[in-house]
């Protein structure tokens, strides 16, 4: 058969039945789309993970109480007593490579300013904590150790604090009461985003950790020692001298385990991107079953397509059609319609990622990749659908489909 | 020789346990140029030896040589060869693509011709098919804007359109009125009158008598096989448009 004529005659049998074909095409459109938006969430998502993940701050190493692990990141979330403020101190003055150290207890509480009320969460952190986070205050000033070491009642607060609790004006020198414990705000933080875990954390309040172990949470242990370390080429060092003296402080058995457990920032990255990696694939599976069933649908549609058409190849075999040109034909066919659906779902997916981007505030990333992915997938589709259909016509005898009402 | 020659050719059906026996033995030889009605009644065959005559369908046994080639013993797509290049098919129902113009039906047997011909020589050659069949001006029409006698006339241009050597009509005038049914006899002459052998399947004997030689089938065999003289169908037409012109006269005058 004559080569150009195949993708003519599919276009021109495609446009025969415009409404049928628009309706099996949606099938498709719907299923591509939905990749391509699952997809662009989900990569989008591990990218600003990634991005979050350099933001935690530089040659960082944190220490979580307890040994409990999935997938070499504690999950303990500081349920174990085992790390102590001394710790953090010992941490700093006798390993040289870590220049500073954070034993850190979070609350979650309310806070009191006037007669407003507001739920937050309140940090205790030592005074080089914004050091290791790569974070500064935008006016006013972060606590100094000397104020840490008599548990001065000062506070610094995020940029949710100013607009939720002070309504944009600027708090410093204002008295908030945490727990009917007053205290000062002395500096306001720079706006920081979004955290790992999606939550906004300049909705924050940090306060030198001896008051909020004293005064507010109530508790004796640190929930995880934020630690620089002075540079990247000295992170394996300082942490095996970290685990070492944590070992010797605790008095730990060679025969024991560790009751702590010692993670840098890429371990965490590893794990956030794993994390979000398998939410992509699961979402885009999701989605790849409705490609399937708009597969089914083409198959549908193009198995009552042959039975209308008998005569169509009765003739088209009469005046000297071989099987192959007949199989071919109808492939091409449901591949034609598999691709205009996977350009209209390319559309309508890159419309409903960006929607879905704007309104919902979620991250999004266009990949070539995946519209590549996308349009060869339908064309798979297509010559998987339309195979046993384009085969069951080539199949027919001329005279019985010449025949055939 | 002959163009078409059969030697005893038969054909049974077997469906289950059941065998019908549609051709019984036939003989046959028709030589180029000739213009063939095939008679008989319904159920005789006539069907079934046009399918075997048009490479559709192989016989039960018995031999069948086209064009000094032995086609019984072809394959599949030698056979579909064989009807794109020599063989020109007309039906009862005409069988047009709907919504596809007449232009593109008729183009139709080209798109499967190994010659690899460019669109434009497609295209040209269809509408000078077209042309033949006074067609000229309708190539953009679909076939339901198109009368049933201009519909089997687009049937006959996609039949000639590859130039073949034996033109097949199985009662290509069934379908059609008697004024329209003699011009399409007309133009078949006309086809045949130019060099074209012509095999045409009817049940009205007043239709045979426009061809040169009637054949006419019984339960699957020849029961009689005469050449005539043939009655000239353009006299017949004009004859019949004279008569129509009195008739329409006589209407406004009364
Ligand atoms: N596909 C078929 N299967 C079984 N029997 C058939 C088939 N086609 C035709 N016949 C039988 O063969 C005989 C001849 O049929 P056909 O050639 O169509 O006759 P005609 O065209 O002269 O009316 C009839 O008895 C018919 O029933
Ligand atoms: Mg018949």
């Amino acid at each position: 058969m004559k080569i150009s004529a195949v993708p003519y005659v599919a276009f021109k049998a495609l446009r025969r039945n415009r409404m049928r074909t628009i309706l099996t095409a949606l099938g498709i459109v719907i299923g591509v789309a939905a990749v391509i938006t699952m997809v662009g969430l989900g990569q989008g998502a591990s990218a600003e993970v990634q991005e979050q993940v350099n933001r935690l701050g530089q040659n960082v190493v944190l220490v979580f109480p307890g040994a409990r692990q999935l997938g070499g990141v504690s999950i303990g979330g500081g349920s174990a007593n085992t790390l102590t403020t001394d710790d953090a101190r010992a941490l700093r003055e006798e390993i040289p490579e870590v220049i500073a150290a954070s034993p850190e207890v979070r609350s979650q509480t309310l806070i009191v300013f006037g007669n407003r009320n507001y739920q937050t969460r309140v940090y205790g952190q030592s005074h080089d904590y914004l050091q290791i986070r790569q974070w500064a205050v935008e006016s006013g000033r972060m606590y100094t150790e000397e104020e840490v070491e008599r548990s001065a009642l000062v506070a610094v607060v995020g940029q949710t604090i100013v607009e939720e609790v002070f309504e944009g004006a600027d708090p410093i020198g204002e008295t908030i009461r945490v727990r009917g414990v007053p205290l000062t705000v002395i500096g306001v933080l720079e706006r920081k985003g979004m955290s790992l875990m999606g939550s906004v954390q300049d909705d924050i309040v940090i306060i030198p950790y001896t008051t909020a172990f004293q005064r507010i949470s109530g508790r004796t242990h640190a929930m995880v020692i934020n630690i620089q370390v002075y540079d990247e080429q000295s992170m394996g060092i300082a942490q095996e001298k970290i685990t070492d003296l944590l070992r010797e402080r605790h008095r730990l058995a060679p025969y024991q385990e560790n009751d702590f457990t010692v993670q840098t920032q890429e371990d965490v990255a590893q794990t956030a991107t794993e994390t979000s990696r398998i939410m992509t694939l699961l979402l885009a599976s999701i989605a790849g079953v409705s490609l399937f069933v708009g597969g089914i649908g083409i198959m549908n549609v193009m198995l009552v397509s042959v039975t209308e058409r008998t005569r169509e190849v009765g003739l088209r075999l009469a005046v000297g059609a071989r099987a192959p040109d007949v199989l071919f034909q109808f492939l091409i066919e449901a591949v034609v319609l598999c691709l205009l659906g996977g350009i209209g779902g390319i559309v309508l997916g890159i419309i409903s990622t960006e929607l879905i981007a704007t309104y919902a505030g979620w991250p999004a990333l266009f990949s070539t990749e995946a519209m590549l992915v996308a349009v060869g997938v339908s064309a798979v589709v297509g010559v998987f659908f339309g195979f046993y259909p384009a085969w069951k016509a080539s199949r027919l005898d001329p005279i019985v489909a010449l025949r055939s009402e | 020789m002959s163009l078409v020659q059969l030697k005893h050719i038969t054909r049974v059906y077997k469906s289950g346990s059941l065998a019908v026996e549609a051709l019984r033995g036939i003989d046959l030889e028709i030589s180029e140029g000739n213009f063939v009605s095939i008679m008989g009644a319904s159920g005789s065959g006539k069907s079934t030896l046009m399918n075997i005559l048009g490479c559709l369908d192989k016989p039960t046994s018995g031999n069948y040589n086209l064009a000094g080639e032995d086609v019984s013993t072809f394959d599949k797509n030698r056979l579909a060869k064989i009807r794109n290049r020599m063989l020109g098919f007309v039906f009862q129902s005409f069988h047009l693509l709907p919504r596809t113009s007449a232009l593109e039906n008729v183009e139709l047997p080209l798109l499967y011709n190994d010659d690899n011909l460019s669109w434009k020589e497609i295209h040209k050659r269809a509408r000078e098919a077209l042309e033949i069949v006074s067609l000229g001006d309708r190539t953009d029409h679909n076939p339901n804007e198109l009368s049933g006698g201009q519909q089997q006339r687009v049937a006959i241009a996609r039949a000639l359109v590859s130039k073949p050597k034996i033109l097949l009509a199985d009662e290509p005038t069934g379908n059609l009125d008697s004024r329209t049914t003699l011009e399409i006899v007309e133009l078949f002459q006309r086809l045949n009158q130019d060099g074209l052998t012509i095999i045409m399947v009817t049940h009205e004997p007043e239709i045979a008598r426009f061809s040169n030689r009637i054949i006419t089938l019984r339960d699957g065999l020849m029961s009689s096989d005469k050449s005539i003289e043939p009655l000239n169908a353009r006299q017949a037409l004009k004859n019949w448009k004279d008569q129509e012109k009195i008739q329409l006269e006589s209407e406004v005058l009364s």
